[in-house]
């Protein structure tokens, strides 16, 4: 017990506050997790922009032209560039979550809940959904 | 007296809404995951990708009936989630109430409209 008194006292944390969260260090499992929520709710609110994308994309010919249109011309109020940003915030947000959901379901199937595994497996989600999301960034603003 | 409360013999109580939630939310991801998995391999297999052949995906009966399991599978899936999110971070009971009432508007709505825009195809 003789360096319990020396070491400085480690940040304890109960129910974090909003204040809080910017020093929390969370483990790669746990931002993997937090990142699992926010996409899931970011493509809950995007709801209706992927019904008018498929809308407008499937009815005709001509709304076709208006599905393209929206990522070079705009839509509404949205300059293109902007609707493009929003269409790659939604692939990341799908890929994300398909990824880390696959890692769950991995998991129940395979009783696979090992700290070792946690880490691993939650880095190849987020090593895998940003390098997809960046090819299809770099596909989508024309880069290729 | 002890009595084992853990394995095949653990004493199981609650309304089992865990339960449910957890196995809905898995089922709905599994059929979302494989939709994803279809209809990737019909927009990689096929040749160039236009109007044409994207309506031609979706104009199959049998597209159209998985497409439709999808959606009420998101909308379900979403409900669980969104109301874990709630639960999670709302404390006050009416606000969540108010939340969760709006959820389930926003996903029925939601799901209303990509019904109707999915069969008038």
């Amino acid at each position: 017990m003789a360096d319990s008194s020396t070491a400085r006292a480690r940040p304890v944390f109960r129910n974090i506050h909003v204040t809080q969260i910017v020093g929390y260090r969370l483990p790669l499992a746990g931002i993997v997790s937090i990142l699992h929520r926010v996409s899931g709710f970011l493509m809950f609110l995007l709801l209706p922009f992927v019904i008018w994308l498929f809308d407008v994309s499937l009815s005709s010919e001509i709304s076709y032209e208006r599905f393209t249109s929206a990522f070079v011309a705009g839509l509404w109020v949205f300059p293109g560039w902007f609707v493009k940003l929003v269409a790659l915030a939604l692939i990341w947000a799908y890929l994300h979550h398909l990824i880390a959901g696959l890692r769950h379901l991995w998991m129940d199937a395979r009783h696979a809940v090992s700290k070792e595994f946690g880490k691993s497996s939650a880095l190849f989600t987020l090593v895998v959904s940003v390098s997809l999301t960046a090819l299809l960034g770099a596909k989508l603003f024309g880069a290729f | 007296m002890t009595s084992q409360n853990y394995g095949s013999k653990r004493i199981v109580v609650g309304a089992h809404y865990g339960l449910r939630d957890w196995l809905s939310q898995r089922v709905t991801a599994a059929l979302m995951a494989l939709f994803t998995l279809l209809l990737l391999a019909q927009l990689i297999f096929g040749g160039p990708l236009g109007y044409e052949r994207w309506a031609a995906i979706f104009s199959t009966q049998w597209m159209k009936l998985l497409t439709f399991v999808v959606i009420v599978s998101l909308a379900y899936h979403a409900w669980v989630g969104m109301r874990d999110i709630w639960m999670d971070y709302i404390k006050p009971v009416g606000v969540r109430l108010v939340l969760q009432v709006l959820t389930l508007v926003w996903l029925v709505g939601n799901a209303g409209w990509a019904v109707q825009v999915l069969w008038r195809l």
